[in-house]
């Protein structure tokens, strides 16, 4: 058992111990707790997989703003514990079924494609080029979508400030 | 024996952190100290003045104090969450101290070559990880304020994810300004970047091309600790006591070292990104400055040895002659050349720091606290529009060519 | 067996989990905040796998996608959680099965 698996073993658990949290949790704050375990695991997992920046970006931008985000409105609206309606019998008895039988075949496809059998290197690489690299590509051959996403931010807020306006 | 020698790193870092925490915790403990005792002179008070000679155990007194009070929990309260947030609130207030380097790189490590003294990790990115440590802060306090299922909490905690929100873009925005100019996110790299002296003799700091970023930091910063003027949170004549409104004993206390571990982390990014970090402000040939710690702690013991003998009775007098010992046997250790050697980068490190945290506690003594409105409006309609403004033109300077990247 | 490198399949195989557990939170909960969350577990997921392909096919192409997708996210989150607001006004609950009206 070497060192990179493990972390990856530990991660990997936590990751899923917080989604099944954020279904089994009544408190939507647990939810949002549960939400933010998974995605600083996943961070860890893309320190491990060599991606330092992407593992910055998502500490910052989602556990760090859209999170606080979240946490944020379930603060103000301060609603209490979720209440639980009867849910159609279709979505308990073929849903959960379907629902499971298609992770296992997403699993099982994933696995076994040509893909899946290559190796991730454990160690991370070398960190430094590998953002300026990012970055270059960014600027370079993704510059009409990263300038494209900046107007999408700015309609997000144009947005946000016509749904937070007093009439 | 065989471990140490199988992994150098993990040994290494572990004692690293182990001494780094103990010196942390201390630090914490006397940054109170001095604060209490610097407010207490500007206006005109004597400050924490019993326990030990000029209050020196104070701190001690506070730890034990709050270690033997009754640890309270509202029987509303959320447990889990409310237990949850202050270690939160306090373990991401240290984590970010990890990343700091307090020396250059090229000291090593005593006993394992090839490991590096003063910086517990040497990150790539190293900045973007302190923004992403401290961004997740928000949540110690606006769990706590959550939690504790009262009034006054919960608005504590709305206005401090609030206010931390909003100022975090500024500060992250008055931050690229520097990042542009040394090309790199990693500490030490910026810090070897801003080596050299304009006309000789001043620093080739960040801090001048970047004076904008640089006040702009600085704002945001002290609004990110909650510290006044921007201490909406705990605002006591409004709320209480805000966010630990319904925290007592050493949850409490947790609170309090996280809100001082923040202003160190703060601190230290404003000295590395602005104020050359362990680089000295002298040029090198100037070879006295290498006797400069420890001429200036024997001064510090003249000065207590005095105030021994002239002022202090009784069992203050014992105390502060152990400071007065302490300071001079470490004054003259200081002096002998290679410890000097050594202890010049921490020393610089250590003063910058102790010069910006000065600055943090003087705005403390002197400004009154601002409006809710107003500091929204403060951040959003002047910081953030000055700080991109300075960002555009630190960006332009690169674009048209006027200077060369380093 | 050698498992001092993880291999890609791992992470693949992670993913996937995650996106059916977000599948399931989103049929599930009734929270609309909860639903949103779930959302982002999902986008959550699909990262890991930009990630781990970006890592197997040694391409900096997966790791600028998911740049883009922490973007959408978040402007995603900005204009969904205004509307949250105004829904929790309007309707004194977050409760998805008590906003079945096209127009109110």
């Amino acid at each position: 058992m070497s060192l990179p698996f493990l972390i990856f073993a530990i991660c990997a658990i936590l990751a899923v111990a917080g989604a099944i949290l954020l279904i089994a949790a009544k408190e939507p704050i647990h939810s949002a707790l549960a939400l933010i375990l998974v995605m600083i695991s996943l961070a860890v997992l893309y320190l491990l997989l060599g991606a330092p920046f992407i593992a910055a970006v998502q500490i910052i931008v989602y556990a760090g703003a859209i999170m606080v985000l979240f946490v944020f409105v379930i603060m103000l609206l301060n609603m209490g514990v979720e209440e639980r309606t009867n849910f159609s019998k279709l979505a308990k008895y073929a849903g959960v079924p379907l629902g499971v039988l298609l992770l296992f075949a997403i699993a099982h496809f994933l696995a076994h494609s040509s893909a899946g059998t290559a190796i991730a290197n454990g160690a991370a690489g070398t960190a430094s080029s590998s953002t300026r690299d990012l970055s270059t590509q960014l600027f370079q051959q993704y510059l009409f979508p990263f300038e494209a996403t900046s107007i999408l931010i700015l309609v997000a807020v144009l947005g946000a400030l016509v749904l937070a306006r007093k009439e | 024996m065989e471990f140490i020698s199988q992994h150098p790193v993990l040994v290494a870092s572990i004692v690293k952190i182990a001494v780094l925490l103990f010196i942390v915790m201390t630090a914490l403990a006397y940054l109170t100290w001095m604060e209490r005792k610097l407010i207490a002179h500007i206006q005109s008070r004597w400050g924490p003045y019993y326990v030990g000679a000029h209050g020196l155990l104070q701190p001690l007194a506070d730890g034990l104090k709050f270690l033997f009070k009754e640890d309270v929990t509202p029987p509303v309260a959320d447990r889990l969450v409310y237990t949850l947030a202050p270690f939160l609130a306090l373990t991401l207030g240290l984590t970010a101290i990890a990343l700091i380097p307090f020396g250059p790189p090229s000291i090593p490590f005593p006993f394992l070559r090839g490991q590096e003294a003063f910086s517990v990790a040497d990150v790539s990115i190293g900045l973007l990880f302190v923004f992403a440590i401290t961004s997740i802060g928000v949540y110690g306090v606006a769990l706590a304020g959550w939690s504790s299922n009262s009034k006054y909490p919960l608005m504590g905690g709305l206005r401090s994810s609030a206010q931390m929100i909003s100022y975090e873009v500024s500060l992250t925005m008055s931050v690229v300004g520097v990042v542009l100019l040394a090309g790199t996110f990693n500490f030490n790299e910026i810090i070897s970047g801003q080596q050299g002296y304009y006309l000789h003799f001043i620093p080739r700091w960040h801090v001048v091309p970047q004076i904008v970023g640089f006040l702009c930091y600085l704002t945001a910063a002290i609004a990110e600790t909650n510290r006044i003027p921007f201490d909406l949170p705990e605002a006591e004549t409004e709320l209480v006591a805000g966010f630990h409104t319904e925290y007592s004993s050493f949850k409490f206390a947790m609170f309090f070292m996280a809100e001082y571990a923040n202003m160190i982390t703060v601190s230290c990014l404003a000295t590395i990104l602005f104020f050359g970090g362990w680089l000295s402000p002298f040029p090198e040939r100037w070879a006295w400055q290498l006797f400069l710690p420890g001429a200036g702690l024997i001064l510090l013991g003249i000065y207590c040895a005095y105030d021994t003998l002239a002022e202090m009775r009784g069992i203050a007098r014992i105390q502060l002659s152990v400071v007065t010992l302490l300071c001079l046997v470490g004054g003259a250790i200081c002096l002998y050349p290679p410890v000097a050697a050594v202890i010049q980068g921490p020393f610089w490190f250590t003063t910058k720091i102790l010069i910006i945290l000065f600055f943090y506690i003087w705005l403390r003594g002197t400004l009154p606290r601002f409006r809710y409105d107003q500091l929204m409006s403060f951040g959003w309609k002047l910081l953030l529009p000055v700080s991109l403004a300075n960002l555009v033109v630190t960006a332009a300077y690169f674009v048209f060519g006027w200077v060369k990247h380093g | 067996m050698n498992l001092s490198v993880v291999p890609v399949s791992y992470y693949l195989v992670l993913s996937a989990v995650l996106f059916g557990l977000g599948v399931i939170a989103f049929v599930f909960k009734r929270n609309i905040i909860t639903i949103f969350m779930s959302i982002e577990l999902m986008l959550n997921a699909v990262n890991l796998a930009f990630v781990a392909f970006a890592r197997a096919h040694n391409h900096l192409d997966g790791l600028v996608f998911v740049f883009f997708v922490i973007v959408v996210a978040a402007a995603e989150a900005a204009v969904g959680l205004a509307i949250v607001i105004m829904l929790a006004q309007n309707r004194q609950s977050l409760n998805v099965e008590r906003v079945n009206l096209l127009k109110f």
